[in-house]
């Protein structure tokens, strides 16, 4: 061995330089495709998507991870996946009970910005959006169903999501914790949806009601958001799960 | 037309090799500096003071101020929602202009199988850009992962000096495999593979939306790169690099070689990136008297900070006259 090291050190130096490489070729390749491997097997939990996202494997597909679609949210409900997200890090997601979107910005911003069409132009207004659809998990626990209305800070005071009210300002949206409400009966989930008739309460008698959903959601995740009872009433199933008839 | 040929082979893993031709003034230089008898002393004196590192490091400050003030205009214009940086170095848009890295707009097109216009606006706008200021210029000049490399390749050098490490260089081929193999996989598997592990995106991700758990892979890269392999993401894996490279074939910015006053001793072989393109300052591999530098050049400059003759310029086809 120590011969032939001797006498043919240039062979003996491409060969190990080969073999190093083959380790690097084989080390990046497996790094990626097990930062692959957790949405390959769908083991990574089902994302709230920002409006207008393609289906979820055409979406990691045709998302190039750039982060304009968090730019232009006027709420900042959007962020980009860590690696501890699983599901492809800066894929953009929405988590609905911290930050909902609800539209303020009206003309859909995040898809007009997403440069591949990962969030597609085919849609133009919020009410064509589908995300996912909202759900009652815990109608035990819901205000309405008891029959009880709410007053104070839906969400508290340390709360810093936004959401806009159209009342106090057409055009800018402000802190949830700076709008205290006062309700005889809660509705918080029905007041703030942005879109019209997609959930409504239904009386179960002539004090109680429970809230329903129609087809008309988009999966938007305000009333989850606003719910002011820990954990949420209302949940918003990710699109995989949405069941439109 | 062969020059660019057989600079994409060095840059795809060929080793570099004699000229076939050496023209006739060349050979006349290399003769020349053959019956001279060279100042040894002075040379000597020349290289320590190289060594102690006096001497103008003016590039590397330009290019440090250009790459920092670029990815600055990103942070900020999120932080302060101007709104005129908008995205990140994968995908952006300049005031108002899209652009998009070709190769992740290739790996795109690829997995999802739709180009959308404005993927291809942005795409060409950076194709045509960098193909006029010098394709791997984008590397040494904008890509905020470079700039780490650079701080980790300092570090790795200092140990090496000390002796405390050696370098690791793999077969520089291994970048094409890697061009192919991230394509291949994204058209296989729907998904582009690169885009999660790409550090360049990483990075710049990080110093707009906030530093994330995925940095950890960044330090990683670097720590290989400072203890096991200097500048191997950059030398060995980089897709995107290899990409710019492609698009800095065309370029009329080029660093150039003048034989002439080369003294042949190397010092610009050894601080830079992509040493095979400068296999031509060896003494009787020039072709001529002056030699385009190959693609795989990151027009950093470093060679043309450190030359103790200024035999290494930047040049401009067609605006910079050739003596």
């Amino acid at each position: 061995m120590l011969n032939q090291k001797s006498t043919h050190p240039r062979s003996e130096i491409n060969r190990r330089r080969f073999l190093q490489t083959l380790m690097l070729v084989a080390s990046v390749v497996v790094t990626s495709i097990g930062s692959f491997l957790p949405a390959w097997m769908k083991w990574n939990p089902a994302r709230l998507r920002p409006p207008g996202a393609l289906d979820e494997e055409l979406f990691l597909a045709a998302c190039i991870k750039c982060g304009q679609c968090v730019q232009v949210c006027p709420v900042n409900a959007i962020h980009l996946a860590d690696l501890s997200d699983s599901a492809g890090i800066g894929v953009p997601y929405i988590d609905a009970r911290e930050q909902a979107c609800d539209f303020s910005c009206d003309i859909l911003q995040c898809v007009l910005a997403c440069p591949t069409g990962a969030l597609t132009h085919a849609i133009s207004q919020k009410e064509e959006v589908r995300m996912g659809v909202a759900r009652v998990v815990s109608v035990e626990n819901c205000l309405a169903y008891h029959g009880l209305g709410f007053k104070g800070l839906a969400r508290g005071r340390d709360y810093n999501g936004l959401l806009r009210y159209s009342a106090i300002d057409r055009w800018q949206p402000i802190l949830v914790r700076e709008h205290p409400y006062e309700l005889e009966l809660c509705d918080l989930c029905v007041r703030q949806c942005p879109i019209e008739k997609a959930i409504y309460l239904k009386p179960i008698d002539e004090k109680r009601k429970t809230p329903v959903i129609t087809e008309q959601c988009v999966g938007c995740g305000v009333c989850e958001m606003i719910c002011p009872i820990e954990p949420a009433v209302i949940v918003i199933d990710e699109r995989q799960s949405r069941k439109i008839a | 037309m062969k020059r660019i040929f057989q600079a994409l082979l060095i840059m795809l893993g060929q080793s570099p090799s004699k000229p076939s031709v050496i023209s006739e003034a060349a050979q006349r230089i290399y003769q020349e500096k053959q019956q001279q008898p060279k100042d040894i002393a002075a040379l000597k004196q020349e290289l320590t003071r190289i060594r102690q590192g006096q001497y103008s490091k003016k590039w590397r400050q330009r290019r440090w101020i250009t790459l920092i003030l670029i990815n600055l205009c990103f942070t900020f214009s999120f932080w302060l929602d101007l709104q005129l940086f908008e995205g990140s170095l994968i995908a952006s848009r300049v005031f108002g202009f899209h652009m998009a890295d070709p190769y992740s707009a290739m790996q795109v097109v690829l997995g999802f199988g739709l180009l959308s216009i404005n993927l291809t606006i942005g795409t060409v706008t950076v194709i045509i850009f960098w193909s006029l200021l010098g394709g791997r210029g984008f590397c040494s000049w904008v890509c905020p992962y470079h700039l780490l490399a650079e701080w980790a390749e300092i570090i790795h050098l200092k140990l090496v000096e000390k002796k405390s490490v050696t370098d690791h260089p793999f077969h520089r081929s291994s970048r094409l495999f890697f061009w192919l193999f991230f394509l291949i996989s994204a058209a296989l598997f729907n998904y582009g593979l690169f885009m999660t592990i790409n550090p360049v995106g990483i990075v710049s991700r990080a110093l707009i939306y906030g530093v994330g758990l995925s940095i950890l892979f960044v330090i990683f890269l670097l720590l290989i790169e400072i203890f096991y392999s200097r500048r191997a993401w950059c030398r060995y894996v980089c897709p995107m690099g290899l990409t710019y490279g492609l698009l800095g074939s065309v370029s009329p910015i080029k660093l150039t070689y003048h034989l002439p006053n080369c003294q042949h001793e190397g010092t610009c072989l050894k601080v830079c990136e992509v040493p095979h393109v400068l296999e031509c300052i060896k003494k009787g591999k020039a072709s001529d008297i002056k030699v385009p530098i190959g693609m795989d050049c990151t027009l950093c400059g470093a060679c043309v900070d450190i030359c103790p003759t200024q035999s290494l310029r930047f040049e401009i086809k067609g605006f910079t006259k050739s003596s």
